[in-house]
């Protein structure tokens, strides 16, 4: 590794041994994992109960167990995320807006329910919801999520807007706008496309958190894997778990790897967007065309 | 109001083993955690591979699924661990020393190679130089993202209540079955309960932050 803090760049016989040690330290997990694997074996985990997969038992079939387990099953868990996350975004915005007034009036309030949101579990927002105003479990899983992801992404949103230069503000001031026009025409916008990768790794945070619904009782991707198992049988739940497992890390490492791209690209253009901020005129041209 | 007074003493038996596990599995956490750290920035490609495998599997993985996995999977295939506290700590330490891992990575790479390098250029061995130079510098940025980290595993023993752990969540959801007239003043308790252990820490994570910041 060049550029490394801890080490000094490597010559060529520490090379050498780097790349001896960094096979034979892979060997050894390799041997690590075939022990596991062949223990796995003895135990008898690989046998028919894999078959749920191509031809379960009890008269199902195939398409059924997939149907139940990535359309009802993955279909609920995103339709919580999918309801959830416009909710909070907007909560977040509102939440963002008084958190940075600059009346102490407006800010105090703001500043007290974000700390209350942050400092609470999910969970337990969840069983406000569900046992103190009577929700469904749907709804109550969508209200802890909507709201601890608001004061989350408020939190985001109020980083983004310190991040700005402070020449953005001065120069909306400036041309006459009020604060409520610089907020909409030139801060939010660009503090939205700033924190996009922050945003979008929150959003794999709340897609997480919707696995919480498996214990207020909303059927969601776990409690469908749950009820797989309780038909077919207890054996079949290590391939069951291994399934819902890979679809969780498929769904979310893409998201993830879709925040790292985006975050790549933001800091390539860093130099560009250092550049706009300088020709604002520019990108005000752009506002008042779109403006009535 | 009275029903609350009446039910401390379970609320605190709640908060106590909600300690417990925030404590156990954040000494855990960080230890393993730490070993990942070492394996992501190690010389030898094969363990950093292995420990960016771990630590991306483990980041992108509900912990609803890694308490399921302790409970319902493994006792399946042979491995049955006693119910309650123990697969609950292994839960949450399996979940949380990923995002350990992360904290401690970001705060090595923050300090800049040109320290490294100068500590080396002024005669320091490899032992002074991270003793002196690149673990203080280190170990600051990285207090204020640790604390985060152990402020949301707080917050993420409630999970525990789902299985079979009677620590706080778990304790504000009976109450307010034996309390239904009360059930916003029972999980407003449990939520007070957390809240003094969320908010001062959070606190105190933003104050040496700004100091921090402010020193560089």
């Amino acid at each position: 590794m060049s550029g490394n803090v801890l080490y000094d760049a490597p010559g060529p016989r520490t090379l050498r041994i780097e790349r001896i040690a960094s096979i034979a330290v892979g060997v050894l997990i390799v041997g690590f994992l075939a022990w596991v694997v062949v223990g796995m074996i003895d135990r008898g985990l690989f046998n028919e109960r894999w078959a749920i997969f191509t031809d379960p038992p009890r008269g199902q079939s195939a398409e059924d167990v997939w149907y139940s387990l990535l359309v009802r099953g993955l279909g609920a868990t995103l339709r919580a995320a999918a309801v959830a996350a416009p909710i909070a975004l907007a909560l977040a915005f509102v939440l963002a807006i008084l958190r940075t007034s600059g009346l102490k009036l407006v800010r105090g309030p703001a500043v007290a329910i974000i700390e209350l949101l942050r400092g609470m579990p999910v969970l337990l927002m969840m069983f406000f919801g569900l046992l103190a105003f009577g929700l469904t479990s749907f709804e109550a899983v969508v209200f802890g999520l909507a709201l601890y992801n608001a004061a989350i992404v408020a939190e985001i949103l109020r980083a983004g807007l310190a991040a700005l230069p402070k020449g953005q503000v001065e120069a909306g001031t400036a041309i006459g706008l009020t604060r409520w026009q610089t907020l909409r025409i030139i801060q939010l916008p660009q503090v939205v496309r700033l924190m996009l990768p922050s945003l979008i790794s929150q959003f794999v945070v709340l897609l997480k958190d919707s696995s919480l619904g498996f214990i207020v009782g909303y059927p969601e991707l776990l409690r469908t894997m749950q009820l797989n198992y309780s038909f077919f049988g207890d054996q079949y739940r290590l391939p069951l778990f291994v399934a819902v497992l890979a679809v969780y890390l498929i769904v979310n490492v893409t998201l993830s790897r879709l925040a790292v791209y985006i975050d790549r690209r933001l800091s390539e253009r860093g130099q560009h967007a250092k550049q706009a901020t300088v020709l604002l005129p520019a990108g005000l041209d752009v506002v008042e065309t779109k403006g009535p | 109001m009275d029903s609350v007074i009446e039910s401390l003493p379970k609320l605190w038996d709640g908060f106590t083993t909600t300690l417990f596990l925030a404590v156990v599995s954040g000494v855990l956490s960080l230890v393993v955690g730490t070993v990942l750290a070492a394996f992501r920035v190690s010389p030898l490609r094969s363990l950093r591979i292995i420990g960016a495998t771990i630590v991306e599997i483990g980041r992108n993985t509900p912990l609803t699924l890694v308490f399921v996995f302790f409970v319902f999977i493994l006792p399946t295939t042979g491995y049955i661990l006693p119910l309650g506290r123990v697969p609950a700590v292994i839960a949450l330490t399996v979940y949380t020393s990923a995002f350990v891992c992360e904290a401690v990575r970001s705060g090595i790479n923050s300090v800049g190679v040109g320290q490294a390098e100068a500590a080396r250029a002024i005669g320091l061995g490899t032992v002074q130089t991270l003793s002196l130079v690149v673990i203080p510098q280190a170990l600051r940025t990285v207090v204020p993202p640790l604390i985060n980290v152990l402020i949301a595993l707080t917050k993420n023993t409630s999970v525990a209540a789902g299985f079979a752990v009677v620590e706080l969540t778990a304790t504000g959801r009976s109450l307010a079955r034996d309390f239904p007239t009360d059930v916003l003043w029972m999980l407003g308790g449990v939520a007070f309960f957390y809240l003094v252990i969320t908010i001062p820490a959070g606190t105190i994570a933003g104050a040496i932050e700004r100091r921090v910041v402010f020193s560089r």
